[in-house]
This record gives C-alpha cells, sequence and structure tokens, in this order.
C-alpha cells in the first residue's frame, strides 16, 4: 500500500453508527455476518465525513470492521480497495464525480470537467483542491443516462449539465449553499425536455 | 458417476466431478495456473479452456462440472487457438524477464507458453510494473510477474489458515499481496513459492544462486519436526542449495514446514569437521586415532554401570543402535533417548506413537490437544488438522497456555493438566475422538502422570477402540521415535538421563544431545560428544566426534506415527566428519569389542531385527488399540503446561546456526502465547 496521506491513529464507531451497524447486521443470518462489509465500510465513510469533513474509510477503518464482522483484516481491505465508492484516500469537502462513460461524454461530459478544473480549482483526477473544498474523480456510468451528463457530488446526482450550468453548481458550493439535487434545466426526473412529446392526446392528457 | 468422452476416450468419473478432473482421468494434459487440486477451485486464468459439445464456446475444464455422456474436445483447433489467445492474454503485462528470473527452467508459465502458447505477441502498448511487496525474510516478491492467479490468497486462506494475502484493487490495478506491509505469520510461508506457478513468489535465500538444471537432486527426509516430510535436497557440488517438498499423501500431503525448508544455511556453519581432545583443559583439534584412543583410555578403566550414552533430537537410527550395541559391549545399560527430560513410557510402541496416524486425523471427529503449539511443533501436521476443521463436525480443545492460535477454532480449557477432563463430555460424544499430547507436556517432574492420565482420559472417552486408536503423542525432531522403537531406554539396572547427570557415571556418550543444559553434566564426568554442529554441548565436550548432518548421511528416520523413512546422502559431510555409525563401528573395532555389521545393508538388517518398524520401510502399521490398560502415573500437579520451542525458528542445532532462522526469530520472535507471559 502506498500512503501518501496522514492515516489516523485511532477510529471507534460513535453513537450513530453503532446505531446503523445493529440495524445492518442484523439483516444477515448468523455465521453470515461478513456479508455485511460494504455497509459497514459506508458507516465509516460517513462517520468520518461527520467527524472531519473528508468522507473516507482510513486503514483503521477497515480493521475495525474487519474485527466487528470476525473476518481476517486482508477481506476487508479488498472489498474497501475494489470498490471506487470506498475512498481510501482523504477527499475534500466535496467529492466532484465526474460521470466519463460513453453517454455522459456524448452529452458534452468534458465541458463538465473542463468547468471543474476552471472553477473547483482541481486540475486532474484525483486531485484535491488547494484550500480543501473539492476532490475530482472520475466514475463510470452513474445508471442516469437520461439526463447526462452527470456530476455526482458526495451523493448527490446533479443532471442535464453544462459548462455554466457546472460553474454555477460550483460556486453555489463554495457559498456554502446545496442546490436541490436533479435536474439543472428544471425537467421532472427524466420526463422529457420541455413537457410530454407523446401521448399527449389522450383524453384528460395536458390539463 | 458419470461417462465422459475425452478425445473419444471413454472415461468414468465421480459426478461432481470437474471436466479438467476427467481429462485427467483419460490421461490428457490440460494446461492451467490457477487451478490446484489442493485449494478451491477459482476458475481465473482461462487456461484450462476445452470444447464440449454443445457447449456453445470453450469452457473452463476446471470449474465445469461433467455430465454424463459429455463429450470434451482437448485437442480441437479451437481449443488451441484458445489457449494461443489466453496465454497471449496473460503474457501481456508479464515482464518476459526469465533470463533474470529463479523461476526459470521450472515455471509454469514458461513451459505452458512453450507447449501451448502462440510464437509472437501483437500486444504493442506499455505494459503495467507493479511495486514489489516485503512479505518477510523467506518468500521474495517480484510482482510485476504475478499473473494473478490467486492460488497464494487460497493456499494462506485456506491452507496455512493465515488470512494475509489478497487482491486489493481491481482491473488493472488488481495487486496481489497483504495491503499492509507485513512479514507473512505462517509457518507454512515456503510452500507459497512452490504453488506460485510463475516467478512471482520465489524463495529470498535461493535468490540468484542457481539453476534447476545444475542441481543434484536427492529424495531425502526432513528430521527438523517430527513429522518426516518426504523432501528433496538440492545440491550443487558440496552445497546444499535448497530443500523442497515431494509428495507424500501418508505425511506432508506436498507441504512442507519452514524450519525445515529454510535452515540448510545452517549445514555450513559451526561445523564440527574434525575431531577434538581436550588437553589442560582446552580442546584441541586431534586425529582420528588419538580421538578414538582418548575415549579408549577412558572407557577401559570404568566399569559398565559407570558409563552412559544418551542419543537427543536429530539422531539417526543406525547410530543410535550402533551405540546401543557398544554399550552393551561394555556392559552399560544406561542409556536415554530423551534429552529433553520427557517421561516417555518406551514399554509399548503406542504409549508414544501418533497412533491415529497423520493420514487418520481426517477421519477424526474430535481432537483433544494437551500442551502442544501443534502450529509450530508441527506445521504440516497442523495443516492436516485445519483440513479436517475445515470440512465441518470437528470440535477441537485446547489445553497450555492462553494466546496459542493455532489456525483454527480451540475450546480454550485451561493451561494445567486439571483442565483436560473439562473436555470429556465432548470427546464421549464423538465418534472417533482424538488425543493429542505434546512432547512438550511429558518434560516436567509430575510428566509421568500427565502421560497416564492423558492415556486414562482416551480410555474414558472410548478414544481407544479395536478398530481405532486416538492416543497420540507428537513428537518434536527426527530422531526421537526411532531411538524409542530401539528401546534406547534404561536397560536391567541402567540410569536414566537425569540419574547420568550430575556425577552418575564417569563417561557420558552424547550422540546428538543438545536438549538440555550441559551444566548439569557432573563436573568430573568425561564427555564424549558425537554430533555435526559446535552449540553449546559439544563445548562442555571432553572428546568431538564430528558427525554427520541428515543431507550428509544415508540414515533412517522415524517419524511420531512410527514411519520409518529413509534419508539419502545429499553431499559428503564436511572435513573429516563421518557417517555416525560408521564412527562408532569404527571405535568398537579398535576396542576389539567389533560391532557385527560393517555396511548398510548389514546394519539396516539389524535395525529390522531390533524392530519391526524398520522392516517396513515407509510404511506405517495402522491399528487400533488392543489393550486399554495405560502406562504407570502418580498424582498431576496444577503446573500450567510450558511449550518446549519458545522460538519456532530456532529449535536445533541446524536452524541455531542458520542465518536466514536468525534474521527470522529476530522478525517474529517467539511464539505470541509465550511472548505475553
Ligand atoms: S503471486 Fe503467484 S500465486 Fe500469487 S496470484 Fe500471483 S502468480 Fe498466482
Ligand atoms: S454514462 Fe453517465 S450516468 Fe450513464
Ligand atoms: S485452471 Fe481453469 S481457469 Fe485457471
Amino acid at each position: 500500500m502506498s500512503v501518501h496521506h496522514e492515516e489516523p491513529t485511532s477510529f471507534a464507531f460513535d453513537a450513530e453508527s453503532e446505531a446503523q451497524i445493529a440495524k445492518i447486521v442484523a439483516r444477515y443470518p448468523e455465521g453470515k455476518q461478513a456479508s455485511a462489509v460494504i455497509p459497514l465500510l459506508y458507516v465509516v465513510q460517513k462517520q468520518m465525513k461527520r467527524q472531519t469533513d473528508s468522507g473516507w474509510v482510513p486503514r483503521i477503518g477497515m480493521d475495525a470492521v474487519a474485527e466487528r464482522l470476525g473476518m481476517p483484516p486482508i477481506r476487508v481491505y479488498e472489498v474497501a480497495t475494489f470498490y471506487f465508492m470506498f475512498n481510501t484516500k482523504p477527499v475534500g469537502k466535496y467529492h466532484l464525480q465526474v460521470c466519463g462513460t460513453t453517454p455522459c461524454w456524448l452529452r458534452g461530459s468534458d465541458e463538465v470537467l473542463r468547468a471543474c478544473q476552471d472553477h473547483a480549482g482541481v486540475k486532474h483526477y484525483g486531485e484535491t483542491s488547494e484550500d480543501g473544498m473539492f476532490t475530482m474523480t472520475e466514475v463510470e456510468c452513474l445508471g442516469a443516462c437520461v439526463n447526462a451528463p452527470i456530476l455526482c457530488v458526495d451523493d448527490d446526482f446533479y443532471e442535464d449539465l453544462d459548462y455554466e450550468r457546472t460553474k454555477a453548481l460550483i460556486e453555489a458550493l463554495k457559498r456554502g449553499e446545496r442546490p436541490t439535487p436533479g435536474s439543472t434545466i428544471g425537467r421532472l426526473n427524466s420526463a422529457p425536455e420541455g413537457g410530454p412529446l407523446v401521448l399527449t392526446d389522450m383524453p384528460g392528457a395536458g390539463e | 458417476m458419470a461417462k465422459v468422452t475425452v478425445d473419444g476416450i471413454e472415461v468414468e468419473v465421480p459426478n461432481g466431478a470437474s471436466v479438467l478432473q476427467a481429462c485427467e482421468a483419460a490421461g490428457k494434459e490440460i494446461p492451467r495456473f490457477c487451478y490446484h487440486e489442493r485449494l478451491s477451485v477459482a476458475g481465473n486464468c482461462r487456461m484450462c479452456l476445452v470444447e464440449v459439445e454443445k457447449a456453445p464456446k470453450p469452457v473452463a475444464s476446471c470449474a465445469y462440472p461433467v455430465n454424463d455422456g459429455m463429450k470434451v474436445f482437448t485437442d480441437s483447433a479451437v481449443v488451441r487457438q484458445a489457449r494461443r489467445n489466453v496465454m497471449e492474454f496473460l503474457l501481456i503485462n508479464h515482464p518476459l524477464d526469465c533470463p533474470i528470473c529463479d523461476q526459470g527452467g521450472e515455471c509454469d508459465l514458461q513451459d505452458q507458453a512453450y507447449a501451448f502458447g502462440a510464437d509472437g505477441s501483437r500486444y504493442t502498448e506499455a505494459k503495467r510494473a507493479v511495486k514489489d511487496k516485503n512479505i518477510g525474510p523467506l518468500v521474495k516478491t517480484v510482482m510485476t510477474r504475478c499473473i494473478q492467479c490467486t492460488r497464494c490468497v487460497r493456499f494462506s486462506a485456506e491452507v496455512a489458515g493465515t488470512a494475509e494475502l489478497g487482491g486489493t484493487n481491481r482491473g488493472e490495478n488488481l495487486e496481489i499481496g497483504t495491503y499492509v506491509e507485513k512479514a507473512l505469520t505462517s509457518e507454512l510461508s515456503g510452500n507459497l513459492i512452490d504453488i506460485c506457478p510463475v516467478g512471482a513468489l520465489t524463495s529470498r535465500p535461493y535468490a540468484f544462486v542457481s539453476r534447476p538444471w545444475e542441481l543434484k537432486k536427492t529424495d531425502s527426509i526432513d528430521v527438523l519436526d517430527a513429522v518426516g516430510c518426504n523432501i528433496r535436497v538440492d545440491a550443487r557440488g558440496p552445497e546444499v542449495l535448497r530443500i523442497i517438498p515431494r509428495v507424500n499423501e501418508a505425511v506432508n500431503e506436498e507441504w512442507m514446514a519452514d524450519r525445515g525448508r529454510f535452515s540448510f544455511d545452517g549445514l555450513k556453519r559451526r561445523r564440527l569437521d574434525r575431531p577434538w581432545v581436550r588437553k589442560d583443559g582446552k580442546l584441541v583439534a586431534a586425529t582420528w586415532p588419538e580421538a578414538f584412543s582418548a575415549i579408549a583410555a577412558k572407557l577401559s578403566g570404568l566399569s559398565g554401570d559407570r558409563i552412559g550414552a544418551v542419543a537427543g533430537a536429530l539422531a539417526d537410527a543406525e547410530s543410535t543402535l550402533a551405540l546401543k550395541d557398544l554399550m552393551a559391549a561394555y556392559g552399560s545399560t544406561n542409556l536415554d533417548c530423551r534429552d529433553d527430560f520427557a517421561t516417555i513410557d518406551a514399554s509399548r510402541p503406542d504409549f508414544y506413537r501418533f497412533n491415529t496416524t497423520i493420514a487418520g486425523i481426517d477421519e477424526a471427529d474430535a481432537l483433544l490437544i494437551i500442551g502442544s503449539d501443534v502450529r509450530r511443533e508441527a506445521p504440516v501436521l497442523n495443516a492436516r488438522i485445519r483440513k479436517r476443521w475445515t470440512q465441518g463436525k470437528f470440535k477441537v480443545g485446547f489445553v497450555g497456555p492462553r494466546g496459542v492460535d493455532l489456525t483454527y477454532p480451540a475450546t480454550y480449557l485451561g493451561d494445567g493438566p486439571a483442565a483436560m477432563s473439562a473436555f470429556a463430555e465432548t470427546l464421549k460424544g464423538a465418534e472417533k475422538p482424538m488425543i493429542i499430547l505434546g512432547r512438550g507436556a511429558l518434560s516436567r517432574p509430575d510428566g509421568a502422570a500427565v502421560l497416564a492420565v492423558s492415556w486414562a482420559l482416551a480410555a474414558e472417552v472410548g478414544a481407544l477402540k479395536p478398530d481405532w486408536h486416538g492416543f497420540n503423542l507428537l513428537h518434536l525432531f527426527g530422531g526421537q521415535v526411532g531411538a524409542l522403537e530401539l528401546g534406547f531406554v534404561p536397560g536391567q539396572g541402567g540410569k536414566d538421563q537425569a540419574a547420568m547427570l550430575g556425577g552418575g557415571v564417569d563417561a557420558l556418550w552424547l550422540l546428538n544431545a543438545d536438549g538440555f543444559d550441559p551444566a548439569r553434566i557432573g563436573a568430573d564426568t568425561f564427555v564424549i560428544y558425537q554430533g555435526h554442529h559446535g552449540d553449546a554441548m559439544a563445548g562442555r565436550a571432553d572428546v568431538i566426534l564430528p558427525g554427520a548432518a541428515y543431507t550428509e548421511k544415508e540414515a533412517t528416520w522415524v517419524n511420531t506415527e512410527g514411519r520409518a523413512q529413509r534419508g539419502r546422502l545429499a553431499v559428503f559431510p564436511p572435513g573429516e566428519a563421518k557417517e555416525d555409525w560408521r564412527i562408532i563401528r569404527a571405535f568398537s573395532e579398535g576396542v576389539g569389542k567389533t560391532l557385527p555389521y560393517d555396511d548398510t545393508a548389514a546394519i539396516r538388517a539389524a535395525l529390522a531385527a531390533a524392530s519391526p518398524v524398520f522392516g517396513r520401510v515407509g510404511e506405517v502399521q495402522r491399528a487400533g488399540c488392543a489393550d486399554m490398560a495405560g502406562p504407570a502415573g502418580g498424582s498431576v500437579s496444577g503446573v500450567p503446561f510450558v511449550l518446549p520451542l519458545p522460538v519456532y525458528h530456532q529449535a536445533d542445532v541446524i536452524s541455531r546456526a542458520s542465518d536466514v532462522m536468525a534474521e527470522c526469530a529476530a522478525i517474529y520472535g517467539p511464539a505470541p502465547a509465550l511472548a505475553a507471559e
């Protein structure tokens, strides 16, 4: 493991995490607790976010999960490093996850990327801005291609982006605001842009 | 059973067998990397592709179950092309650095690329490189060579029971390693070198030492623990360059322990390569005749009861017999082979053997371990227990120091003899219960009582039946059981070791006896030390007779089960050192008490006459318990058991002389249970 960052020296689940763990672990039959490894890693990541404003999973947090679930630590390391959604390094206050997969790319994800580079202070994927506000990561399809391109900020999807709207989003985040997630052009979920286009002549439609 | 046709050859294999196994049954060679018959199936390398009739595309035979009536083709055009393509993929990120790779010449990747691969690659982009990992002083890593078959990951989790290796990250960034840098804590780590099909995991002590075709290969037996692992000693000229295991399903399957594998550099250090005689308080170099006449002069003036002999942990059977016969010629019955003061009762073989046998562990359904850290005293045997445990319905109880990690769960019962009865109910409930008593548990004042109580417990819980013998003594070294089989214990009116020490005899012949503190020998006792290493005991000697180490002689060893096996001479003993029984034979001739054998065949015949185990070399006669009457004991004390080998890597004269083992000892230190005290 190449460590270029400070690892905390201690980690203990707080009361909120404990409450979540009790619920999660109870979902699995006795003896199959190891199945809870993924949700528990999320618990660690969330707790780190609460406590340090940076949502990541330190190694010692993985150890805590291993101990709690009675599995060898390496089995937890494997899972934690396999999934992109677990940050094994500290991240900024806002984690900008730019979808670069084909649908988003065709719909202009390069513009989203450029806006992040220009306004969030991060030049490359994997980088954290100097002020610690933003970390930018490239992710694969987020499963929201209908509203491509997508920028996922922490757990929230911002959709139908272009350069300007991405810039605006970042500026808002900088001001400490949290714009409502979803489409940035005002459409309802993934309904057609500008209102319904088909089945408009159904009785009662368009009323 | 399922009928399968492989390339037109019809074979029958059990339902649930894999296509690969069916192909093997038909005598077809299927290339493979990730598949290993002693590990779980991973099916990730794709090298084992074959064509199955009606299957739309080639299938990975190792992970594909057979069907009745299945037709398999292992050499069709499709299969050949598939293998070439898989090989091309595997080599995309492989460095192709065979000229500087220690696996070269015995590499599955090299061999299979040659046999099944294409003659070139279409890949022209950059290859990936992976940082090497430091996983301890024994296993060297060159991780760019890794093909991610995960054999090592499965071995450490499944066989060794120390899940420390894994695959972290994903896709192109997948790496095999420990993630957090650490030295592997397994006593079986050397086996990773053997199972890694490429040059990613190689032997550190053997790095850049030799090519396989330069080695003289000699089949032999490991004696650094009492399992009797079958080994191959690879030597070049006068030097042992490495030791690797051989397959013996009944003993070591295909594994061996790290001390046995990596101690061989100790065979070159601190060797006794010439006789020495003490003159005016100082040991001075001597010739064989001088050494012999010094001994002869001393012994000639003594009556038999003032002469004694002790055989130790690494004494071979031939020399033990010769020494016994020599002592008889001097009229001495002062013999002992329990140089660790273990109160072993040699009156009946099943009092001191591992009666269940190693293969028999597979059948047991409950196990009580008394005073033995099996993991460190017999790592390969422990892996067998672990294998049994992984199959389920197997309860283990442990009596001994707290904190011993056996690699499988064991109910902790307590630290002293009183605790063993706590497991009686579990054992009673079992069909084939086993008790393993550590030899170390007998090296204490109430050892005889511990033995008697353990036997009585075995009798009580139904471990002693006409068709099942569940009482087992686990010895520590390869020379210990042979001497017991030969009855190298006090004869009529003879003194045991304790009585011989402290001036109980005037002359003491120590044959590889290094198991006790030399200071306990009486100040005026004349000590003859016959052995191969200048360890503490040699320093106390009045005459040193340089013997041969186990790699340097034709010798017979008996493992803890009572299985006699032959070690072979791989290299000659250094300097003037000689095969041990020949030393004793030569001495006997000089003093006019000529022993009645003068070649290997003759002494082997004498061995076979002395005990039937030497008449059935390689075999062990497994039997139930015919006589439940136990050994004599007394009453046990409440004193906690102490483990006999404080440091796994330095347990005998050879490993203590090894730099590699010294490095391990510095890194791993004493066993955790002892460190905690
Ligand atoms: S190190 Fe060797 S055994 Fe382990 S995954 Fe790589 S190639 Fe396989
Ligand atoms: S490609 Fe971006 S969400 Fe699917
Ligand atoms: S041997 Fe079958 S996939 Fe590797």
